[in-house]
């Protein structure tokens, strides 16, 4: 059953095969059996709400009976979002995200809060403040962040879809290092009220399951205009429907050479190559194009996230909720201090202090104002890009998963970016689908498409998940 | 050697705008509610939530910055304003810094000098911060956010202001402008309009402004003078013995009538401004000015040039009535109706009416006298049934009673005596009473006239028609 795509779930739920509450448990149960070993879950409900179950009774949508699991960026009204932080370990929200609220609307069971770095900061999820996260497909090693956890979660299949956040790369970097397939939508298309702001120009939610078609099937249900986030965009959402072949003829690839010149694991290098082959093989035509302010995605991208973060994490002082140091205090600065101090892990306080000092006076136009610059150059490329091709197909990660402990230092793990950040920074829509594993670890390929066409990237996916069963591996132990 | 200097002044006001919700929240903003009794999710900075502009808040600020005839951006941008307090659960103000909505623009003052015109840098909008409490609890601070996130306008001025009683002046006119155009409910107690005035002192003549204070928080016109006057001496002082003015920030104490340090230039906060990235930048199209500028109504400059040509009234008459909006509204209303001249009713409104309201230290708009009933006082002067003097007799007594001026005037018996018969016969009969004092006129001694025009008067109570008394006198007591 756990290799089930959601449509085949679907039939055997409409069909009355199994219940809502039946096919929940089974997935519930994964979750305790596995969840010791992968940390993957910061919460794991004790039961199938009965709501939701009553919700996926009348549901008319594909979607009704199937389990989930949130990442704990999204605010779930009644059950603890932590945003894996120390600071709101114990908070409790009063309402839903509109995210997790359309998805319930549509009949799905939540299982429980998918582990996660801190307030979303990070790429290996060491930064929990509830532990690491393992890779299911080697223990010893991250699933990627900031999405670690509901990666991991999909990977083991603890459940079959999982939501996830990307600010520059943190669905498809996991997605890519645990082997599942996982969509950032354009900026904009999912609404951000309810899921706690990381870098609010940045942050968008997304989707991570087993295949491109269970990702449109989902994607389709969560996203849509929201009168609460004045960001989210008015345009009609699209609908979902899911190639019936593999044909890709007619269809332009952008390809970037210098970027995989760049791919150091020649493994990874080979595997790309024969993912575009494998495009082409299937009809597509693979156009050369270029991203010249690329290189300097990252620089910007680490001044604008943090900039935005030290704004956004402010209100995250001990006062109204969350943690208040329990410390005595001199004065009310004293007790932000130590409460912020204690509440917020390390790679936190580097990037408050990162963006705090970008903003202020005297480095703002230098710092702040001229990655807003390159931010604006970076888009134009891309529209460069894509007044030539349909789709680009770029690497994700420049390796793959890495041990745990290995990157000590926060250089070595934002350059882990490099190759997510461009499209974040431009607001496209982007995924990573898993192609040939090297030396038994997942590898993905990056799909990134012109604004608000997420269609094009997940019809290509989906077409290349018909020719190809990568998607469907599974590692042995959680089988 | 004490040197002349001269005052440099630039206020900043905040006016609360009159919405009934908050500027991003949907929250009610009613004043004086029970404490955090309306705070949405938003206005407590609970996780995830997002703001979202009221779209009132925005309209307003345009009112305003086409009343002051302002440049208004295409596009405008919010930004956030950062720094922490526990009545600020953000930890961000949601403010404007650059692409403020109003532009340069400018206003008409009155000083002693004569009309001014003082220039308007920018208004911009911003959400107001909660209330902290410091006084309720001994060991606490209460926090009542209900405040917070409410809708204000920021008006920043030039540095022109040269006098106290300009900058009151100044901020006299912004209250006016503000309330006239129905925008801020113009309650000082309330704090729904507020002012911060920057204040330097440089040698006459010099063209280098010099260092100033910075007093925060005024929210009355005498406050204001008391706190700008005290600062100038204070400055003065400083300078004079040598010394310098510090930049810092002073709070007044009204009850000491000083100012006093509240935070130094090394204490200010570096607010870190950027663009808010939760609101995208707001496009202002020209047909939105264009229905703001029709729902806008007529501005004191206006109805100014109106009232001098329409109704031919004097400057001064027509100056004092437009810039007043409760007595524009009331003298529009009451002149549509009357038969009065329209420059009888402005003199009546100004002097009569107005010095009643200063003896009762009352607002037109709370009283009891409705336009409707004043132009009926206005028609009986107007028509000879009362004199001016009993019309102000009737006035207080409408004030009293809240009565018609007609059932005023004919229940006590206030009509003049027009009525030639009745007038001829008193007179006729005072006549034949005084037989010497009517040959002392007639001997030549002219002041005698008056003598019989007092006893008419005395007679019938001050009742009688003058001008008719006037002219029977001279026709019976020449007639002989």
């Amino acid at each position: 059953m756990i290799n089930l795509s959601l449509r085949e779930l679907n039939q055997l739920l409409t069909s009355k095969q199994i219940s809502p509450a039946e096919l929940g448990s089974v997935y519930l149960d994964r979750c305790r059996q596995f969840n010791p070993t992968l940390n993957a879950l910061i919460h794991v409900q004790n039961d199938l709400a009965a709501a939701d179950l009553l919700t996926a009774d009348r549901s008319q949508s594909i979607l009704a009976g199937i389990p989930l699991i949130h990442k704990d960026l999204f605010s779930t009204k009644g059950v603890t979002t932590s945003a894996a932080s120390r600071m709101l370990a114990d908070y409790v929200p009063p309402f839903d995200a509109t995210v997790v609220g359309r998805l319930r609307d549509a009949g799905m069971v939540s299982l429980g809060k998918a582990n996660m770095d801190e307030f979303a900061m990070g790429s290996s999820n060491e930064y929990s403040y509830f532990g690491a996260v393992n890779n299911p497909w080697d223990l010893s090693r991250v699933p990627g962040g900031s999405s670690g956890g509901s990666a991991a979660a999909v990977a083991a299949r603890l459940t079959p879809v999982a939501t996830a956040s990307d600010t520059g790369g943190s669905i498809r970097q996991p997605a890519a290092m645990c082997g599942i397939t996982g969509i950032k939508p354009s900026y904009g298309r999912a609404s951000r009220y309810g899921m706690i702001a990381f870098a609010s120009s940045l942050d968008q939610a997304g989707v991570m399951a087993v295949s491109a078609d269970d990702c449109g099937l989902v994607l389709e249900a969560m996203m849509g205009h929201d009168d609460k986030d004045s960001t989210s965009i008015l345009a009609e959402p699209w609908r979902w429907q899911a190639p019936q072949e593999a044909s890709m003829q007619g269809l332009k690839v952008g390809v970037i050479p210098d970027w995989i010149e760049q791919l150091k694991d020649n493994d990874i290098k080979r595997s790309t190559q024969q993912a575009l082959d494998t495009l082409v093989s299937k009809g597509a035509e693979l156009i050369e194009v270029d991203l010249p302010h690329a290189d300097l995605a990252v620089a910007a991208y680490y001044i604008l996230a943090p900039a935005e973060a030290s704004a956004n994490l402010a209100r995250f002082d001990g006062i109204r909720y969350g943690h208040q140091s329990a410390e005595p205090c001199d004065d009310i600065n004293d007790m932000y201090r130590k409460s912020r101090n204690e509440g917020f892990g390390q790679e936190v306080q580097r990037r408050i202090m990162l963006g705090t000092w970008a903003l202020s006076s005297g480095y703002y136009d230098d710092y702040y104002c001229q990655a807003q610059r390159i931010r604006r150059l970076i888009s134009e490329d891309f529209k460069q890009a894509f007044s030539k091709v349909d789709i680009m197909a770029v690497p994700v990660s420049p390796e793959v998963a890495f041990k745990q402990g290995e990157k000590s230092d926060g250089v070595s793990m934002y350059q882990a970016d490099q190759f997510t950040i461009p499209a974040s920074l431009a607001g496209l829509p982007c995924m990573s689908m898993p192609i040939q594993p090297v030396r038994g670890l997942p590898v993905g390929l990056q799909l990134i498409g012109p604004y608000f066409n997420e269609q094009v990237i997940l019809s290509t996916a989906a077409r290349f998940q018909l020719v190809t069963d990568y998607h469907l591996q599974m590692p042995e132990a959680f089988l | 050697m004490s040197q002349q200097w001269d005052v440099v002044i630039g206020l900043e006001i905040h006016v609360r705008l009159a919405l009934d919700s908050k500027l991003f929240s949907g929250a009610s903003a009613q004043y004086g509610a029970s404490p955090n009794s309306q705070v949405s999710f938003l206005d407590a900075a609970l996780p995830g939530t997002l703001p979202v502009v009221n779209e009132q808040a925005i309209d307003y600020a345009l009112r305003f910055g086409l009343s002051i005839d302002a440049k208004i951006p295409e596009v405008t941008r919010f930004a956030r304003k950062n720094y922490f307090y526990p009545d600020l659960p953000k930890g961000y103000q949601i403010s404007q810094m650059d692409d403020p909505i109003v532009g340069r623009g400018q206003i008409d003052i009155e000083t002693e000098k004569g009309p001014k015109i003082v220039n308007i840098t920018r208004a911009h909008l911003e959400e107001d911060a909660g209330k902290s409490i410091h006084d309720e609890y001994d060991d606490w601070t209460a926090i009542d956010l209900n405040r917070a996130g409410t809708a204000l306008i920021e008006v920043v001025s030039e540095p022109e202001l040269y006098s106290a009683k300009e900058a009151v002046a100044y901020m006299r006119a912004i209250y006016n402008r503000v309330t006239f155009l129905g925008i801020c409910d113009g309650n000082l107690q309330e704090g729904s309009f507020r002012c911060d005035a920057n204040v330097s002192l440089k040698p006459k003549g010099s063209e280098a402004l010099g260092t100033r204070a910075e007093i925060k928080n005024l929210n009355s016109f005498r406050f204001i003078e008391k706190a700008i006057n005290y600062e100038i001496k204070r400055q003065k002082q400083l300078l004079e013995s040598g010394r310098t003015v510090v930049q810092e920030t002073r709070l007044y104490d009204a009850d000491k009538d000083q100012t006093r340090s509240m935070r130094g230039k090394e204490d200010a906060n570096d607010y870190r401004y950027f663009p808010d990235p939760d609101l995208p930048a707001l496009n202002i199209t020209a047909e939105r000015l264009a229905k703001q500028r029709q729902a806008m109504p007529e501005l004191p400059e206006a109805k100014f040039a109106r009232y001098c040509e329409q109704w031919q009234l004097a400057e001064d008459d027509a100056r004092q009535i437009a810039y007043d909006v409760a007595m524009a509204s009331f003298f529009e209303q009451s002149q549509a109706i009357t038969r009065a001249k329209a420059a009888e009713n402005a003199k009546f409104l100004i002097t009569d009416f107005n010095a009643l309201l200063n003896e009762h230290g009352s607002d037109l708009q709370d009283t009891k006298i409705s336009a409707g009933h004043y132009a009926g006082l206005l028609d009986a002067m107007a028509s000879g049934q009362v004199s001016r003097k009993i019309a102000k007799q009737v006035l207080n007594e409408m004030w009293t009673s809240g009565e018609a001026a007609e059932t005023i005037i004919e229940q006590q018996g206030l009509a003049q005596i027009s009525d030639s018969d009745a007038l001829r016969q008193i007179v006729t009969q005072i006549i034949a009473d005084n037989p010497n004092q009517v040959q002392q006129f007639k001997d030549g001694n002219d002041k005698m006239f008056n003598f019989f025009i007092g006893q008419v008067m005395k007679q019938t109570k001050g009742q009688a028609n003058p001008v008719q008394t006037k002219q029977i006198l001279e026709e019976l007591l020449n007639n002989d």
